[in-house]
């Protein structure tokens, strides 16, 4: 199902857009396949942010002094734990 | 207003110089070079303040287009047979996406083997891309449908891009007197494009995104109905048009002397020119003949066709084009709309004029005398054994 940011479903031709085009981002929650999820330790971050530069889905954004991950969209690749040069991230087994 | 004397080609090029295009993208070919030479000559010369982008390809030029019309401009772009397949991939983005760029297509045969001169077999192949598809019979006529694309693609009801098909040679390279309106009367006519359906800094969004199984459906009904929408506002756009330049259009077909007449051919583009040429002929014999020419093929004007053709006894359809191993498109889609009705007659096809042949009086005169013994199918015209 196609939903927006604020996770308003679109699936009725009266509220789908006209064109593929919209103020949101319409996607789906796309993450199901993930194994290993990263997990940033805030105490070891001291937010130069290269795990934001280098994330390929941009799922990783600044929060405050840190980073937050947007667990809906990342595939669990790890290229942020790998680029991480304090050792912040971690990757943790999905249950 | 004033009267020029110019080639298909350049009244085009004024048509849309009079359109004030933003972007206009494209990549020479023959027969389409002289309409974008004539459009770099007046931007050059200042007379059209446009940003003409010179691209390496006509993929590029139709995707350059496609971007430049993402932002809200009103853009242009021309091709001509290879170079209107090479973009092919591109032309449903533009539809899907609903941007409503105008093009114009010089038609042009299509390799192998190789040849410049004019058919239709490029635009008709690409008939189901969602464009909207206009031919014109005379350079009259394409300046006046180059002015009136912008505003038939543009209206908010239709979004749709239109291609504008010119016969490549006998409309492109011709000459003759063509009414070109003033600048002021042409701002008048064409108000400025407006949408919403663009990128902007005050209000972002995700635009060409991916639609799965679950809104596909949706959003392709969607591209349909503003297709059919442009049936209105073709007629709207030509009403206003009248009021404006006095010259009248008569919607998404035009016909000449088929009242009382019994056996009709439909064609496309100039072909309809010597057709009706022929009409007169026969009709001086007392033959009950007409003409009837299809301005504009998607959307198909069914209704109009099923209206025109009622108790006529056999119709031919001439057409430069065959679709292999069944029979032309244009043929197709005629038989479609009348098994959609009572029309219970003869329907032929005769394919002629490929790779720029010419198709002489005496060819049509020997059309119609076919369609007097009742023959079905398809016929290549002038072939010989």
């Amino acid at each position: 199902m196609i939903r927006d940011v604020n996770e308003k479903a679109f699936t009725t031709l009266k509220n789908i857009p006209f064109a593929p085009a919209y103020k949101h981002t319409l996607v789906s929650v796309n993450s199901g396949f993930r194994t290993e999820k990263p997990v940033c330790n805030r105490d070891k971050c001291n937010g130069c942010f290269l795990c934001y530069l280098y994330c390929p889905d941009g799922v990783i954004s600044k929060d405050g002094e840190s980073i937050s991950i947007n667990y809906d969209y990342c595939k669990g690749c790890g290229i942020c734990q790998k680029i991480c040069r304090k050792d912040a991230i971690h990757m943790e087994k999905e249950r | 207003m004033t009267k020029e004397f110019l080639s298909g080609n350049e009244a085009f090029a004024y048509g849309v110089k009079l359109s004030r295009p933003h972007v206009i993208s494209a990549y020479p070919i023959t027969p389409q070079t002289t309409v974008v030479e004539k459009l770099a000559t007046l931007v050059e010369k200042g007379e059209l303040k446009a940003d003409f982008i010179h691209v390496e390809s006509e993929h590029s030029a139709l995707s350059a287009a496609i971007g430049a019309s993402a932002v809200g401009a009103r853009t242009f772009t021309a091709t001509s047979s290879q170079g209107l397949l090479y973009m092919a991939e591109c032309l449903p983005y533009a539809a899907g996406g609903r941007f409503p760029i105008v093009m114009m297509n010089a038609n042009r045969s299509t390799a192998l083997p190789w040849n410049i001169y004019g058919d239709q077999r490029d635009s008709l192949t690409l008939l189901d891309s969602g464009w909207i598809q206009a031919y014109a019979k005379d350079a009259q006529e394409a300046l006046d449908l180059a002015l009136m694309s912008f505003y038939i693609a543009e209206d908010k009801r239709v979004a749709t891009p239109v291609m504008v098909n010119l016969d490549g040679f006998t409309l492109t390279h011709t000459y003759e007197a063509v009414e070109v309106p003033s600048d002021d009367e042409a701002e008048g006519f064409l108000p400025d494009y407006e949408t919403d359906n663009k990128l902007s800094l005050e209000e972002p969004k995700n635009m060409a995104f991916t639609a799965g199984p679950d809104t596909n459906t949706e959003f392709k009904y969607k591209e349909h109905l503003g297709v059919l929408a442009a049936r209105d506002v073709i007629s709207e756009c030509e009403g206003r048009f009248e009021e404006y330049f006095g010259r009248k259009y008569t919607g998404l077909v035009e016909q000449y002397r088929t009242e009382d007449a019994e056996y009709i051919v439909i064609t496309l583009g100039t072909l309809y020119k010597s057709v009706c040429e022929c009409v007169d002929k026969l009709r001086d014999r007392n033959r009950k003949v007409g003409c009837l020419r299809l301005r504009y093929l998607r959307p198909f004007p069914k209704t109009e066709l099923i209206e025109a053709l009622k108790g006529v006894k056999a119709v031919g359809v001439l057409e430069k084009d065959i679709s292999f191993g069944n029979e032309g498109t244009v043929y197709t889609n005629v038989c479609s709309a009348l098994q959609q009705s009572s029309f219970n007659q003869p329907c032929s096809n005769y394919i002629a004029g490929l790779g720029g042949r010419d198709v002489p009086l005496s060819d049509i005169e020997e059309i119609f005398e076919d369609l007097e013994r009742e023959q079905n199918g398809v016929h290549f015209v002038g072939l010989e054994e």
